[in-house]
């Protein structure tokens, strides 16, 4: 990006009647946005992956990490970069207490109970939220090392954004490099092929299954703070946002790593094209081609038919 | 045998109701209002349960009783929907016994709830809903339009930013009925005092993230961008106008804001910004008095809403006590003709339209230098009166004003 600060404005043509400068800062607002739906759709997939449950409370739990993040910092004085590793940690060890008191129960059921589970789970916690705080929401600011913008040329990006995108980046391929590529990961994909064949070479199973939990609970906590300097922290940030990342990892394919990230970080920038050719469609753009996704491939782009 | 005593309890009954219809002009003897509003939802902090504790000090204000008949308060949360909100006015009005309803946010449950209050021949003052539809398509003999509208935020904040200096206007406007009008109102104020409008962009309710649209703005080249919309998509727009520093090159006046919104955003946030309201706490003695008094409950400053919630729940109270009757049609005649005097409002009176005359008031928000205590959020840049700041006989479609 830093070739472009040297550019004069004039240099950009036009393209499909959008001035190129429009376009690109543009795609790059659609890549920040795309980091936070490809956090946390990778959260979503690695749970269902693994656990086959659809966890519905996940966006109440990147709202739990953002209120996490925002309590620190008002009630205890930590700051931004305490709470990003404490709050995923809090939220993380929370997720275990569900999932080993209610959630393992319905591993032999049907997918629809974990659903109705983790949907009773957001209803509750989301409501004391709201009638605790409110709905207008609380301040949180950037953290002084991030503040300020960078002029690239094209567009003025705040420099929080920026590292958004950086933070978020290595979180997901850190993540889908342990579980592909490592020892841990073939033990997590046996384990989940196979249980009982994987037990009896001596792997604590249930325990990998609930730590699995934990760390894609993390993920949507570790979201949370960092979408807290940008978006207000609302009790109902999460329930805004988490139909979105659902549509994005039913195009991805459910259970599919790599594919949640990618199409996370694509829908980003569609988004962020369509809010430029037609603002009042960007809210829908990401369903229309779930539908079509759906027609054309019923297990999304990256899944597999089983 | 039992049809001695089905004839005894049929007695019975009907001397009940002969007594009660005999011995006091108040309806089942007892003052019932009713307060459907959003209890939980985006639009809970503005007026919610703040509103309800508003209506409660008038009634405690009031003694908590009318010429011995006891004043009666029912909440309910309509949840955004106009149909919930409906069915339940229909209910109360119905089974509830319910003699006044005062209707809370959200304009789709406004309209609704307006129309089965019009219908069953009851009071209905409106305090927390925008649209002006309340005083002109759908005008009724029963509606009292209290606190605002949106030809008043568009007529307040429009022509009086352009007298400020701010001729170019570029808009952000919420994709919804409410965001289109209040864009389109605003723009013709803009329009007919001198200034332009270059540009315009439609934003989906409740979308995720603002900075594209205010990318978008800001290439207009605009000296102000109107947000036209509310609650957290007001309040995500002006967060990320600040981020991006567009605030350093155009300025933004908000349509509809309310304290609660500056509240959450801090003053850092909102420095500089224009707005209409009706009321603010730190106007004089008696708004101070009311706000400290409300403090103590709930832990905040009362939005305007809260108080013209406290404001209509008395004025009604009043004019049931000095008539000493709460049928409607006997209510809403002394209305017409009463003074409205207390710490919402200072002579104001009901047109014939439904519309409350009262002064709107050009608000800008305070530098953090400037504010020297907590809620010390506003200062006063024009008091507009009533007869300028509500829509005109000329403008009006109601057909009972013609």
């Amino acid at each position: 990006m830093v070739i472009f600060t040297h550019l004069d404005e004039r240099v950009f043509m036009e393209l499909f009647g959008i001035p190129l400068q429009a376009l690109l800062s543009q795609l790059l607002l659609g890549l920040v946005n795309g980091s936070f739906y490809a956090m946390l759709s990778l959260g979503l997939a690695v749970i269902f992956g693994l656990l086959n449950v659809i966890n519905f409370a996940h966006g109440t739990l990147y709202m739990l990490g953002a209120f996490l993040a925002w309590m620190g910092l008002s009630y205890l004085g930590l700051n931004y970069w305490v709470m990003l590793i404490v709050a995923p940690i809090l939220v993380g060890a929370f997720g275990i207490v569900i999932e080993k008191t209610m959630l393992r129960w319905l591993y032999k059921l049907d997918h629809l109970y974990g659903l109705l589970l983790t949907f009773g789970i957001t209803l509750m916690i989301e409501g004391i939220f709201r009638s605790i705080y409110g709905v207008s929401g609380q301040p949180y600011s950037v953290p002084d090392l991030l503040q300020g913008a960078t002029n690239l040329g094209f567009m003025v990006l705040p420099n929080y954004r920026a590292w958004v995108v950086v933070a978020s980046l290595i979180v997901c391929f850190a993540t889908w490099f342990v579980i592909e590529k490592t020892r841990l990961g073939a033990y997590l994909r046996a384990g989940t092929e196979n249980p009982k064949l994987v037990e009896a070479f001596g792997i604590n199973v249930p325990l990998m299954v609930t730590l699995t939990y934990g760390f894609g609970v993390a993920l949507a906590a570790f979201a949370g703070v960092l979408a807290a300097p940008v978006i207000q922290v609302s009790p109902l940030m999460g329930s805004n946002l988490i139909i979105t990342v659902f549509a994005v990892v039913v195009i991805g394919g459910m259970g599919s790593i790599l594919g949640s990230i990618i199409t996370g970080l694509v829908l980003g920038l569609i988004e962020g094209l369509t809010r430029v050719f037609y603002p009042e469609l960007s809210a829908t753009v990401v369903f229309i081609i779930m539908a079509i996704v759906l027609m054309v491939r019923p297990a999304g782009l990256f899944g597999k038919e089983k | 045998m039992k049809l001695k005593a089905m004839a005894l309890a049929i007695t019975a009954a009907a001397a009940a109701f002969a007594s009660a219809s005999a011995s006091a002009q108040i309806s089942g003897d007892v003052i019932k209002i009713g307060f459907i509003t959003d209890i939980s939802g985006v639009y809970s902090d503005i007026d919610g349960q703040g509103g309800a504790e508003a209506i409660k000090m008038a009634i405690a204000d009031m003694g908590g009783a009318i010429n011995g008949k006891k004043i009666e308060l029912l909440v309910a949360d309509h949840q955004n929907k106009a149909d919930v909100a409906a069915s339940k006015a229909r209910e109360w009005f119905d089974q509830q016994g319910v003699d006044m309803l005062i209707g809370g946010t959200n304009s789709g449950t406004a309209l609704a709830s307006a129309k089965v209050a019009s219908e069953k021949k009851k009071v209905y003052m409106q305090i927390g809903a925008g649209s002006a539809r309340l005083t002109n398509e759908e005008c009724s003999p029963y509606t009292v339009h209290y606190a605002y509208d949106t030809v008043a935020l568009a007529k307040g904040t429009g022509s009086a930013v352009v007298k400020q200096g701010g001729k170019s206007w570029f808009f952000l406007t919420a994709d919804y009925a409410f965001g289109h009008s209040l864009e389109s109102d605003t723009a013709n104020v803009v329009k007919a005092s001198g200034g332009t409008v270059v540009g315009s962009v439609k934003h989906p309710l409740g979308a995720s993230d603002f900075s594209s649209f205010l990318l978008q703005a800001q290439s207009s080249k605009a000296q102000i961008i109107g947000l036209a919309n509310a609650g957290g998509d007001f309040i995500n727009s002006v967060k990320a106008a600040n981020e991006f520093g567009i605030t350093k090159t155009a300025k933004l006046a908000g349509l509809l804001v309310f304290i609660n919104d500056v509240h959450s955003l801090t003053l850092k946030n909102t420095e500089g910004l224009y707005l209409t309201d009706s009321w603010y706490w730190d106007a004089n003695e008696e708004t101070r008095a009311f706000a400290k008094r409300y403090f103590a409950v709930r832990k905040k400053m009362p939005s305007s809403l809260q108080a013209a919630d406290y404001s209509a729940a008395l004025q009604y109270l009043k004019v049931v006590k000095e008539i000493g009757t709460d049928d409607s049609d006997k209510v809403m005649a002394a209305l017409r003709k009463a003074k409205f005097n207390d710490m919402y409002q200072k002579n104001g009176y009901l047109r014939a339209d439904g519309r409350v005359m009262h002064d709107m008031y050009l608000y800008q928000v305070k530098a953090q230098s400037e504010s020297k205590y907590p809620w010390d959020y506003y200062k006063l840049v024009q008091t507009i009166p009533a007869e300028q700041a509500w829509t005109t006989k000329a403008e009006s479609k109601c057909a009972a004003w013609k």
